[in-house]
Order: C-alpha cells, then sequence, then structure tokens
C-alpha cells in the first residue's frame, strides 16, 4: 500500500467515511463481508458469515447489536480514477429500532451513507427511520438495492419506490448481492465517487468524536474516535472536554479489522485510542477528545444520551447472587451507555435493581447476557414504561416502578408516546387502521410510497406497542408491515394503577400502570394466572386485583385439604424421608407474602415476558 | 410396574453390617418381614414388586421357600446372635397366599429355628380374599399364623372391576368370617378410596360392608388408603391418556372424613393416620415396629431391612435375588442413617400415631411450630400442654404439611 496511505498520514483527500444503514436483515453485515473480502483484509480462509458481529449473542441471534467500524484500502478499478488508491472508513450498523441509536452515533463519524434495500422486501419502516436520520445528519446517499441473486428479488420495481423516496433515477441505484459479491466492486469505486472526503482542519488543534467507546478486560477502555481535526500522535496527553479530565495515551490505531497500532491518527481519520482509564464513563460515547498541548476552544456537538424506554425490576433468584448482579451490571453498563438501573427492594422478590431498556429486545439481550456471562439466574419483572404522575398538593412524581405509583390524590398522569410509522402493503391497511385504534392510536398521515406500499403515521402510546404490538402487526399482515416509532413526548391519559392481593397483602411485582378501560382484563388475567400457579395452602387464600380500594376481579385458590401420604409401610420410610427432605429444600425457595406460601416458579412464571401485563386481544 | 429402588451405597458382599449397628438389636422390637413376590394378575394401580410369571428364571414359587431360608442364614450370619427371639412377622406381597400353607409354614418354621419366636409373637399374612379357603386358613392358623390382612379394597362392584379386582364384592367378609372361624386371632380388611367414579355411597357401603364384618366379630381392624395413581402404573397410564380422571384430593379429604366418622361411630378407633382398630390388642404390632423405630430383617426380593439404624433393601428382581443370594448378599443399596436423618423419621413416623410425638425430642423452632399448628388446629391443644403433638382429624388429613413445620 501506498506510504500516503497510512495511518496518520493519510490525505483527507483520500479517505470517504460511510456506514451502511438499512431495514433489520435487510445485508448490511453481509455487504460488510463481502467488502472486508475485496479490499483484502479479510483472507478467504479467516473469513465467516458476519464478521463483523463478534458477540455470541449477535452470532446466535444473528442480528447486529453494536456498530463496527472498519478501515479498508481500496483501489479504484473502473472509470476515470481507475488505479487511484483510498482509505475506507466503513460502518455497519443494527438494524433493530431498539439500538437506532447506534446508528445515530454512526452516522455522525460520516459522510456519507449507503442505503440498503432488500430487493425481495423493498422499503420498510426502519428503511425510512435511518434514511430520515442520515439526511437530519446531511450524509449524502447512495441507494443499494441487495439480495439481487434471490428468485423473489424485484429491483425495478423496488428501484422505483427508491427513486421516489429519495429522488433522481431508478437506474442510479445501485445493485448488489452480498451474498454472491455481484456489484460490490462497482459499489466500492462509487463510494469513491460519490461520497466527500472528510472536511476538516488539518492545521487545527485535534478534535476527536468519541463514538463508541467499549470495555475490555484484557486493554481496559477502548475509544472509538473519529478526527474532525488536527491529529494526533502517540505521545500525545489527550483531554476530555467535558470534563477536562487528562489522560495518558497509551495506545492509538486503526481496526483493519483487527486493531492495528499507528504512530497517529490524522483529520477524518476512524481510529482508536487506549488511554489508562478502567471506567468508560471517563471516556464518554460523544465527548471530544483533544490534546493537553495543542487543547482546541470548541467541543465538537456531541450526542444526547439515549433514554430508556422501558424498566424492568431485575431479581436475582437465589437473593445471595445481589452483589454479584450489581458487579454484573457494572460491567455490562461499560459498555452499554443505554442501560441504566438503580437498586430496589420487592417485598415479593428481595433486593434486585430497576433497570432502564432501550426496549423489549435490548432488555432481552441485557437479560440474556447477565445469566449467561455471569452465570446468573434472574427473575425480570413485568417490564413497564415511565409515567410521569402529578397529585393535586400539585406535587410531582416520576414512576419507573408501578409499586412506587404515588398514593395521594392523582390530578393527572401522563404517559410517554411515540410517533410510529407503519409501512404496509395496500390490502393491509385495515388491519393496521384496526391495530393501531384499538391501542389507543391517533393517525396522523397516510401516504403512498408506491401504487401499493402506504406508510400510516401514529401516534400511539408507547406503553401500547412495547409489549405484543410487532407480533400481532406481523400475524395481521402476514408478515408484510414494518414498524419503527421515534419518542414524541407524553399525554395525558386515563391511567389507573392495578394491584394484586394474595390473601389481602399487595404483591408488588405484579403491580401495573394500565389504561382504566383495560385495568379489568389484566386484572383477570393476572388472578386467573395466579391462582393455577399458586399451589394450595392450608387456608382459602383469595387472589384479588384491586385499582385503590375497589376489587375489579377475584379469584380463589381453596384451602388444601389433604396432604398426607397414605402409606407408609417399612419399605416406603427411606422413600418418604427423601421426598420430605427435598419438600424442605423446596420450601428453602418459596417466598412468603404474608402467610403465603409463593413458589419462586410461580412468579417467574405469572412475570414471564411473553404474556405479561398484555392487554386483551379485542 | 414396581416401583425404583431408593440410591443408596453399596452393601458389602458379606451382607455385614457396621459394629454399631449390632449394639443393641431389637431394642425396640425384633421382626421379620417376608416378601412373597408373586401375584395371579397384575392391578392396575398396584406397583409393589411382584410378578404374575409362575416361572421365572432361576426362581418359580415352589422353589421359592428355599431362597427364603437360605437368606435367613445369612441373617443368622451377619447379625450373629445379637437379634433377640421375634416379636412380630409379617408376610406381605404381592400374594403370599398364592403359595401353599406348607410352604409359608416352612418359612415361619425357619425363622422360629432361626431366631426363635416370642411366645406371644405377632404373625400375619396378606391374602387376597380369593386366594383362600376355610382349609387354607385353617393350614395357616395351624402352622402358627395369628392375624390375617385381606385385600378387600371395596365392596362394589364397579370399583373393584376399575382396580382390576378379581374377587366379588360380598367375598373379602366371607373370608373374613373364614379366618375368624379358624381361629385367627386378628383379621384386618385394607381397603381403597378415592378410586375414579366411587361415589359418597358407594364408599359408604364398602365401610358398611367392613361394619357389618366387625359387627359380627370376624374383623377387629381396617386399614384405608386413598388411591395413589403410583408412576408407571397401568392406571397412571389410563389417567395421563385422560381415559379416567386424577382422582382428587376434596374427594380423598371427603372419603377420609367418613371413614373416620363411621369406623369410629361403630367403635373402632385410629392408631395411625390410615389404620383403625377394634381395640389396643387389634393393633397390628408389625406395623407398629416399623413406626416406632423398632428393627427388622427384610427377606426376599426387593424387602426392605432396618437394623441399628443402617437400612437396606435387596435387588428387586426373584432371578437377580436368586443369584446374588447364591454367593452373598443380595442387598442392593444401603444408608447409614445420620442422627438428623434418624431424627427426621423419628417425626415423620411418630406424629403419624394417635401416641403422637414427644414434643421434647423438638428443637424451639419445632415446638414454636406445634404452638402454632395448635391454632391452625392442626394438633390437639390438651395433647400438647401434655408434651405430645398429637394430630387432629383435619391434622391427620395434613399431616404431611405438619411434619414440615415440626422439622422446620
Ligand atoms: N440470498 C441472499 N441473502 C442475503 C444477502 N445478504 C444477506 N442475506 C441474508 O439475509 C440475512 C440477514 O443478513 P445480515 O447481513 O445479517 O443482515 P443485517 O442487515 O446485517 O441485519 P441486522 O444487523 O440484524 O440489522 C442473512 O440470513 C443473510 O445470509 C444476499 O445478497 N442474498
Ligand atoms: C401389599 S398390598 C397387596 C396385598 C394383596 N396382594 C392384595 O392386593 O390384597 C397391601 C395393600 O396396599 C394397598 N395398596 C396397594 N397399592 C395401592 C395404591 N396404589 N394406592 C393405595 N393403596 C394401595 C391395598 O389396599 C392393598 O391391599
Ligand atoms: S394382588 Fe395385591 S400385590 Fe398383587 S398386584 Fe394386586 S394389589 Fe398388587
Ligand atoms: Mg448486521
Amino acid at each position: 500500500m501506498p506510504a500516503q496511505l497510512d495511518p496518520g498520514a493519510t490525505d483527507p483527500q483520500r479517505i470517504r467515511n460511510f456506514c451502511i444503514i438499512a431495514h433489520i436483515d435487510h445485508g448490511k453485515s453481509t455487504l460488510a463481508d463481502r467488502m472486508l473480502q475485496l479490499t483484502g483484509v479479510v483472507e478467504e480462509r479467516q473469513m465467516r458469515a458476519q464478521y463483523l458481529d463478534r458477540m455470541d449473542i449477535e452470532r446466535e441471534r444473528g442480528i447486529t447489536i453494536k456498530s463496527q467500524a472498519v478501515r479498508l484500502p481500496w483501489t479504484v478499478r473502473e472509470g476515470d480514477l481507475a488505479g487511484e488508491s483510498y482509505v475506507l472508513n466503513m460502518i455497519d450498523t443494527p438494524g433493530h429500532v431498539d439500538f437506532s441509536y447506534e446508528v445515530s452515533r454512526s452516522l455522525a463519524a460520516c459522510e456519507g451513507a449507503i442505503l440498503l434495500v432488500d430487493a425481495a422486501q423493498g422499503i420498510e419502516a426502519q428503511t425510512l427511520a435511518n434514511l430520515y436520520l442520515a439526511l437530519e445528519n446531511d450524509l449524502h446517499i447512495i441507494p443499494v438495492l441487495n439480495k439481487i441473486d434471490l428468485p423473489a428479488a424485484q429491483p425495478d420495481k423496488y428501484a422505483e419506490e427508491l427513486a421516489h423516496l429519495i429522488g433522481g433515477k431508478p437506474e442510479e441505484c445501485l445493485r448488489v448481492s452480498g451474498k454472491t459479491g455481484s456489484g460490490v466492486a462497482e459499489l466500492l469505486d462509487e463510494i469513491v465517487r460519490q461520497f466527500q472526503p472528510p472536511s476538516g482542519d488539518p492545521a487545527a488543534p485535534p478534535r476527536a468524536l468519541i463514538f463508541d467507546s467499549v470495555y475490555d478486560i484484557y486493554r481496559g477502555v477502548v475509544t472509538y474516535v473519529r478526527m474532525m481535526d488536527g491529529r494526533i500522535e502517540a505521545r500525545d496527553r489527550l483531554t476530555m472536554m467535558s470534563t477536562g479530565a487528562t489522560h495518558e495515551l497509551l495506545e492509538l490505531g486503526v481496526i483493519s479489522p483487527e486493531p492495528t497500532k499507528s504512530p497517529a491518527l490524522g483529520v477524518g481519520e476512524v481510529g482508536y485510542l487506549i488511554t489508562g482509564v478502567k471506567d468508560v464513563r471517563q471516556s464518554k460515547v460523544g465527548d471530544t477528545v483533544t490534546a493537553l498541548h495543542r487543547p482546541a476552544d470548541e467541543p465538537l456537538g456531541g450526542y444526547s444520551d439515549p433514554k430508556p424506554m422501558v424498566y424492568s425490576g431485575l431479581y436475582p433468584i437465589d437473593g445471595s447472587d445481589y452483589p454479584d448482579l450489581r458487579d454484573a451490571l457494572d460491567k455490562l453498563k461499560l459498555n452499554d451507555a443505554a442501560l441504566v438501573y438503580e437498586p430496589e427492594t420487592s417485598a415479593a422478590l428481595g433486593f434486585g435493581f430497576r433497570c432502564g431498556f432501550l426496549g423489549l429486545l435490548h432488555l432481552e439481550i441485557i437479560r440474556e447476557r447477565l445469566e449467561r456471562e455471569f452465570n446468573l439466574d434472574l427473575i425480570s419483572t413485568a417490564p413497564n414504561v415511565v409515567y410521569r404522575v402529578e397529585l393535586e398538593d400539585n406535587t410531582e412524581h416520576v414512576v419507573t416502578n408501578p409499586s412506587e405509583y404515588p398514593t395521594g390524590k392523582v390530578a393527572s398522569v401522563y404517559e410517554p408516546v411515540v410517533r410510529a410509522t407503519v409501512l404496509t402493503p395496500n390490502d393491509f391497511v385495515g388491519a393496521v387502521m384496526e391495530i393501531c385504534q384499538s391501542r389507543r392510536g391517533k393517525l396522523l398521515g397516510m401516504d403512498y410510497l408506491s401504487a401499493d406500499r402506504v406508510e400510516l403515521r401514529y401516534t400511539l402510546p408507547l406503553a401500547e406497542i412495547i409489549f405484543d404490538f410487532f407480533d400481532q402487526l406481523k400475524s395481521r399482515t402476514r408478515g408484510y408491515a414494518s414498524l419503527d416509532y421515534e419518542p414524541s413526548g407524553e399525554q395525558a391519559a386515563d391511567l389507573v394503577k392495578v394491584d394484586i392481593l394474595l390473601h389481602g397483602e399487595p404483591v408488588d411485582a405484579f403491580s401495573a400502570i394500565v389504561h382504566k378501560d383495560k385495568a379489568y382484563a389484566y386484572g383477570v388475567q393476572l388472578t386467573t394466572k395466579l391462582r393455577k400457579l399458586i399451589p394450595r395452602q392450608q387456608f382459602e387464600v383469595p387472589i384479588q386485583a384491586a385499582i385503590g380500594t375497589k376489587i375489579i376481579a377475584r379469584e380463589n385458590i381453596r384451602a388444601m385439604r389433604k396432604d398426607v401420604l397414605a402409606k407408609c409401610y417399612g419399605g416406603d420410610i427411606t422413600r418418604k424421608r427423601k421426598l420430605l427432605e427435598k419438600q424442605k429444600e423446596g420450601k428453602k425457595r418459596m417466598k412468603m407474602v404474608g402467610r403465603v406460601e409463593v413458589p419462586q416458579e410461580a412468579f417467574i412464571a405469572a412475570l414471564s415476558t411473553s404474556d405479561a401485563p398484555e392487554q386483551p386481544k379485542k | 410396574m414396581p416401583s425404583a429402588l431408593p440410591d443408596g451405597e453399596a452393601v458389602p458382599s458379606d451382607g455385614a453390617l457396621p459394629d454399631t449397628a449390632l449394639t443393641s438389636v431389637g431394642a425396640h422390637g425384633f421382626g421379620v418381614y417376608v416378601h412373597v413376590p408373586f401375584c395371579a394378575s397384575r392391578c392396575g394401580y398396584c406397583d409393589f414388586n411382584t410378578y404374575t410369571a409362575t416361572e421365572l428364571p432361576g426362581v418359580d414359587r415352589s422353589s421359592y421357600p428355599d431362597l427364603v431360608v437360605a437368606e435367613l442364614a445369612l441373617a443368622a450370619r451377619v447379625l450373629g446372635g445379637t437379634a433377640p427371639p421375634v416379636r412380630t412377622v409379617f408376610f406381605g406381597g404381592g400374594t403370599p397366599t398364592l403359595l401353599p400353607p406348607d410352604d409359608l409354614a416352612r418359612i415361619l418354621d425357619g425363622i422360629a429355628d432361626t431366631f426363635g419366636l416370642e411366645p406371644d409373637a405377632e404373625v400375619t399374612t396378606e391374602a387376597n380374599p380369593e386366594s383362600v379357603s376355610p382349609a387354607s386358613l385353617r393350614a395357616l392358623r395351624r402352622a402358627g399364623f395369628t392375624r390375617i390382612s385381606l385385600g378387600m379394597q371395596s365392596a362394589v362392584g364397579h370399583v373393584l372391576a376399575l382396580l382390576d379386582r378379581k374377587h366379588t364384592p360380598g367375598r373379602a367378609t366371607v373370608a373374613a368370617a373364614e379366618a375368624a372361624e379358624a381361629g385367627f386371632d386378628h383379621v384386618n380388611l385394607d381397603l381403597i378410596y378415592g378410586t375414579p367414579g366411587e361415589s359418597a355411597d358407594d364408599w359408604a357401603a364398602s365401610l358398611d360392608t367392613v361394619l357389618g364384618s366387625v359387627a359380627a366379630g370376624a374383623a377387629d381392624h381396617v386399614s384405608a388408603y386413598s388411591l395413589i395413581v403410583e408412576d408407571g402404573t397401568r392406571l397412571a397410564g389410563r389417567i395421563r391418556r385422560g381415559e379416567l380422571p386424577m382422582p382428587s384430593d376434596d374427594t380423598a379429604a371427603d372419603r377420609y372424613l367418613a371413614a373416620e366418622e363411621r369406623l369410629t361411630a361403630a367403635g373402632l378407633s385410629w392408631y395411625e393416620v390410615s389404620n383403625w382398630a377394634a381395640d389396643e390388642a387389634a393393633r397390628c404390632r408389625h406395623n407398629l415396629l416399623y413406626w416406632s423405630g423398632g428393627d427388622w430383617w427384610g427377606l426376599g426380593p426387593g424387602a426392605h431391612s432396618h437394623v441399628g439404624g443402617v437400612r437396606w433393601w435387596n435387588v428387586k428382581h426373584p432371578s437377580r435375588y436368586a443369584e446374588r443370594l447364591a454367593t452373598g448378599s443380595p442387598g442392593a443399596g444401603r444408608e447409614i442413617l445420620t442422627a438428623d436423618e434418624r431424627h427426621t423419621e423419628d417425626v415423620l413416623l411418630r406424629t403419624r400415631l394417635s401416641s403422637g410425638l414427644p414434643l421434647d425430642v423438638l428443637d424451639d423452632a419445632g415446638r414454636a411450630s406445634a404452638d402454632r399448628a395448635v391454632l391452625a388446629g392442626l394438633l390437639d391443644p390438651t395433647a400438647v400442654a401434655a408434651g405430645r403433638a398429637v394430630l387432629t382429624l383435619r391434622g391427620r388429613l395434613l399431616a404431611d404439611a405438619v411434619v414440615r413445620d415440626l422439622l422446620g
């Protein structure tokens, strides 16, 4: 490679920074694979599918959760620039709506974006959402149709759709197959031609935007930056502009796709920095890094922290694992700014944490990582959104845990709402509207993206869409509809807190805040479920659902009348003793709610997110 | 299908017991159990160790007494004279009376020759009602049997049919009368309640039939067991497939209360959760020995034994049993009880008895539980005040829960 393309010595005119954005599963990571191969940074024999999805959980689920940046050398093959060499910094991004903040972070480090569209699916909701994000960041867009190898691909039809959406002509839309590699070299040439080189001032004091910060047990905190101005040299001392804290620079380099040390990072380049810091909070995403001895005056515009959208209580099944859970959360937090948590106690579940997540997938992934990587057995309470409650005494309460709903006279309750975009084929518009209406949606608008693809925009309460909305949407539209949403403030609503009482004692873990019209259904659902899950006790146990002091649903667990083995011969004694010893062990795993013994399993089953405080299907 | 044996450590090939087990054999009485693993047909609910084939490799019914006598010789070697004369003998099954009375007599004689019998020893055999006759009963009585336990189960045709019983509804009480006639001191009738399809009236009819026999001076003892659906039985399969309903605990509780009411009204009284007797002498001393920490040697395939805090059990299959016996101990596994385990057993067994559990064997938490159980109506307040945990009627139905609480 020509020396003028070495890290730290690259002419910004020869750099192109871009990301690949798309709806989930449209093939970003697979296209990235072909780029890794064509540019020669990954050898044939080291190649594996979705090379950049490195986390176990990404590989198992086949989805990207974290963005990944890679430096690729590319010599243009065709046209007037043929033979010229460039450096491409490519960022593969996640497609799932829960991780759209990862996309925003990546966009800020780029001048261009490849908008990838599955040629068998066409434009979907996150195609739009990510396109709009890119446009807000003033990025140049190259529309690309992927998976053209598929027999079901309709590239002409979707090129038309894309042209309609972005402007330009259908022929300008590139066609590739991430699977076969067809069209990828042309795409790389096009990236060089169409995207602008970075425009920072090479002579100015250095300013580097932190777009990711990852804790690694071997190397400590690794900070990923995009150099906006100036350069950082290996022997520099660095200053974090938000705090003024200075750090020794232990190592810097580029990812290609393994970390490779370099003497410096110059303007426009993307690379990593390792300082001695042990905590990613000292090297915060969105912060600007400068050099102690050539400090910049103004920080770059950063990012706002992602706000948790749903909360859930996480409790260790074995109470003595609580300190381990805390340590594990601290560790995960290092790589995941979106995860927030605070200790909380539940009368029913003991000591745990109230955790905030970006969505249910995020919750699921954190929970799974805690269980697998840290060997914890956890119960998670039914997820809920955040409510704001104003009382008549003019005090205001932010409720992240339904059991902490204030007890005074409520003046009004506010719930978060989202602006949701649903893309659906024409035929299913009726079905989509029905679902949205049954979930208190307000139609904002409707557009035809093409003759048979409709975009519906709704305001919907967040609480109504985080649970099974998506599944229902998919099943009612035979899988064709897609959904995207973004927070859009709050609204006052007729919300009530439903408590579940066991033998007269409220069980905090089951309290839920629901819309008045759905309170009864929730009460019935949970009381019935609990009746089946809680074993009979020596006395009758009423299970009630209540709003305040008003009982809205009731079930009864009849008293257990017989608990004795009839036969006890000589040969039964050992068996019976062992059974008793086992029952005694089982008793230790019982949680007491007042006088009622509730097996751990009953809590787990009643709280299982699959059908947690789900509202009735109408 | 016979049920599985517990897990335990291996039994030494010569069957030897640790010295500690042999220091005071029979301090709470010494008994012998003889298992007879044969039945004419298998009842669908039964998971006892029993076989319907007339010939199994290496074992047939006629040679079976020889095997038992061979194990007796092993018992004599292992116990080496530490055992006192035998207080109780119990032949159980299977169907012991499927063997000719002479064979049972030979085994009983063997026991007497080996250990000696106490002068007033209780000698029981289980019997299926259809497997005995006045003549066979007389022969058993002559051989030294003093007590007989008849598997009546029910007096109602459709209940007997569902249980796969072969005898007619009237046969059990007739057999009881024949046994009394033959001179048996004590006659028990076994009942099962809660069979799918058994109504409250059916159960009342069975109880009344039994009480008729008591009134007639034939039976003086009743065992009433709620039908247990044992894993792997034909009954369990029929329930799993939905052909029969699972017996309900509520029904079982109602039936138990009905039994208590009728049996008590007729002058019987409970002395163990599932057992009622006409008087103290009619109580089954062999079972009481099991329940109060006594020692016994169990002869035969799958038989369990307990001597001085060691419990062991023989291999289950008669052929394996014969094979193992030829070279040493047929023991399949054993456990040497820790003090804790003995305590658990003591509480779990004695709490089931009308004589109750002395509270001083409990720790403070256990005694506090006893007080709570009194408040909950599960233990008798007067007995607890006098230092014993004795179940109330409601307590008997929840005995396992009480035991768990007493053990903390
Ligand atoms: N036939 C065909 N399949 C493809 C092509 N590109 C990707 N796929 C398949 O599409 C699926 C999704 O591919 P990914 O590359 O993981 O998609 P992604 O956009 O990175 O997904 P997220 O990161 O979860 O948003 C995988 O099963 C790929 O094998 C293609 O060009 N042709
Ligand atoms: C060892 S068994 C069999 C004795 C004899 N073969 C007979 O069936 O008459 C003794 C008693 O246990 C009881 N029994 C056996 N299996 C039972 C079950 N599954 N549930 C309840 N009682 C059972 C029956 O009352 C039976 O009479
Ligand atoms: S006759 Fe008795 S031992 Fe034999 S199978 Fe029936 S219940 Fe079981
Ligand atoms: Mg991906």
